[in-house]
């Protein structure tokens, strides 16, 4: 049987994962792509918790509703900046971005 | 409901859209009208914001509340970005054709910081918190030409998304243990004298990491000095004041008014994070040859004094956060204007940079030295006032080691602002032509010199605005 623990370890794992990929990776692009990956563990546990800790309002759902569409906004922004610093250093890789002491 | 009280809201938004929309209409160059109109429209919503300050309403069953915490920082928010806007002009000619556009971003920003002061609700919380922080990634990678800006907005959003994330983990902790995301009834829920359940406990760990970051406190601060330092001037200056100002609103919501009962929780952790805030950022400080940077520094111990106020959470301490916030703003963009000023002039935020300014700019050089002095907490200077609220709302709540890092690190902090001023008196004056200020910044300068003096002389009214204003647990 399928209960809350489940998905709540299976978030877990996925923000676990997420957390990993944006310190390891350097690619840019990679790097948004694991945000992401966190932002949807976030999602699971408030649509779990919503489904089995607090049935009857859709508070959960109506939070993983924000957080989808701000993490839209977010990634279109970050995109952008991806392109602005392509255009004048020929590189998405965070290791070349070295002008500011990271 | 009495919607006029969610004006300055809907009034500072749709500001930002009119402000956009005439950009577009008047390319390729931006009408003047642009920052008229943005500037007037602020000064409008100030003065609203002023004269309805005692009007108090709960919107959506608690999920909104306009109430004297949440319009005490309207004031702050909107008057830093009055005295930014001020301030900015001749840099922002650096942003050509798409000058409107900042002056929008900058308008959201606001708009979101006085939804995270109003929030009642994580759900609100979290959407103001998004609004500021992508407006203030692009405002920090705005200069396109300046290949450290494009550094620095995009390491702004890889780590701010990152804190994000967790802070919303920690969110659907709370929300799992208490079922609500409204504060007053997660207060309710999880008001039990049992210990706290460990989801709890994890939730509040993630929320107080996602909020350190967002004031930039150690350890989490590893971002602030890097934007900081790559950001337009006027960006890093608001980023600063109101960015910070803000996270602070939402960190007293978040704790006083949502997890009250969880204090002896959070309490120890929030001092210790505050004790490591102010060693570390004065310690780092004193290296810095770039004012820039300094200024960085500095803003980080700076935060480190607010959660000595907020470790304290007692009256005393909580007020000081208030009272302390608020002549923030005054010092802080004081030194950022006369930054600003001189890297036009100069083109470079280095020590150096402001050699001879003493001769060079008499009034820029004491509006700085004041300014300065008044962040390192000298009397009759507005910040000793401060500190002196915040070290005694600690020593009250029992924390007296807390009091006695916060003042002997205010001492050391002497050392690095006085190196600007001695830069500016006794420094070797490579040129010798006067600076020029345009009119704006010159009002800009006297409004935070004589806010600065005024509220160190007289700190009552302030006090009492504060008093009144402050959240208690």
């Amino acid at each position: 049987m399928i209960g809350i623990s489940h998905y709540l370890l299976v978030a877990t794992a996925l923000f676990a994962i997420g957390a990993f990929g944006v310190v390891a990776k350097r690619n840019a692009i990679a790097i948004l792509m694991s945000i992401e990956l966190m932002l949807n563990a976030v999602n699971i546990n408030f649509v779990a918790i919503d489904r089995y800790l607090a049935p009857g309002g859709a508070l959960g759902q109506l939070f993983a509703v924000f957080v989808i569409a701000v993490a839209a906004a977010e990634v279109s922004v970050g995109l952008a900046l991806v392109i602005s610093i392509y255009r004048q250093r020929r590189s998405v890789n965070l290791d070349d971005f070295n002008l500011l002491k990271w | 409901m009495p919607y006029g009280l969610l004006a300055p809201e809907i009034a500072v938004t749709s500001l930002g859209l009119v402000v956009l929309g005439v950009g577009l209409l008047s390319r390729p160059r931006p009408h003047p009208a642009v920052r008229v109109l943005a500037v007037s429209g602020l000064a409008l919503v100030l003065c609203w914001v002023a004269l309805t300050f005692t009007r108090q309403a709960s919107f959506f069953g608690g999920v909104y509340q306009v109430d004297s915490f949440a319009s005490f920082f309207r004031l702050l928010f909107l008057s830093a970005a009055l005295l930014v806007l001020l301030m900015s002009g001749r840099y922002a000619a650096r942003f050509g054709p798409r000058l409107a556009e900042w002056y929008a971003f900058l308008l959201f920003a606001t708009a979101g910081m006085m939804v995270m002061a109003g929030s009642g609700d994580l759900i609100a919380l979290y959407v103001g918190l998004e609004l500021m922080t992508v407006s203030f990634y692009v405002l920090s990678g705005y200069l396109l030409a300046d290949a450290r800006s494009a550094e620095a907005g995009l390491k702004y959003l890889v780590l701010g998304a990152l804190s994000s994330a967790v802070m919303l983990f920690g969110m659907s902790l709370v929300f799992a243990t208490a079922r609500s995301t409204v504060f007053t009834a997660i207060a309710a829920a999880v008001a039990a004298p049992a210990p706290s359940p460990p989801a709890l406990l994890a939730g509040i760990a993630l929320l107080a990491a996602g909020f350190a970051f967002k004031v930039a406190a150690v350890p989490f601060h590893m971002w602030a000095p890097d934007i900081y330092q790559g950001a337009p001037t006027p960006v890093t200056a608001y980023l600063a004041v109101a960015s910070k100002a803000a996270a602070f609103a939402a960190l007293l919501r978040v704790f006083l008014a949502a997890l009250p009962g969880q204090l002896p929780d959070w309490q120890p952790v929030v001092a210790l994070l505050a004790a490591v805030t102010i060693v570390a950022g004065n310690l780092i400080a004193l290296a810095q040859t770039d004012v820039k940077r300094l200024l960085a520094y500095s803003s980080i111990a700076q935060a480190g004094y607010l959660l000595v106020g907020l470790s304290a959470a007692n009256p005393y301490g909580l007020r000081g956060v208030l009272f302390y916030a608020m002549l923030y703003v005054f010092a802080n963009v004081g030194a950022f204007a006369v930054l600003t000023l001189v890297e036009v002039d100069t083109g470079g935020t280095g020590l150096d940079s402001f050699n001879g300014l003493g001769q060079r700019a008499p009034m820029l050089a004491m509006v700085m030295t004041v300014c300065l002095l008044s962040l390192a907490g000298i009397p009759p200077l507005a910040g000793f006032a401060g500190k002196f609220y915040l070290f005694a709302g600690a020593v009250q709540a029992g924390y007296l080691w807390l009091a006695f890092v916060g003042l002997l690190m205010s001492m050391v902090s002497v050392y690095y602002y006085l190196s600007v001023a001695k830069a500016m008196y006794i420094g070797p004056a490579e040129r010798t032509a006067p600076v020029t200020v345009p009119s704006p910044a010159r009002l800009c300068l006297w409004v935070c010199l004589a806010a600065t003096l005024a509220i160190g002389i007289y700190p009552g009214p302030l006090s009492a605005l504060a008093q009144v204003s402050a959240l208690l647990p």
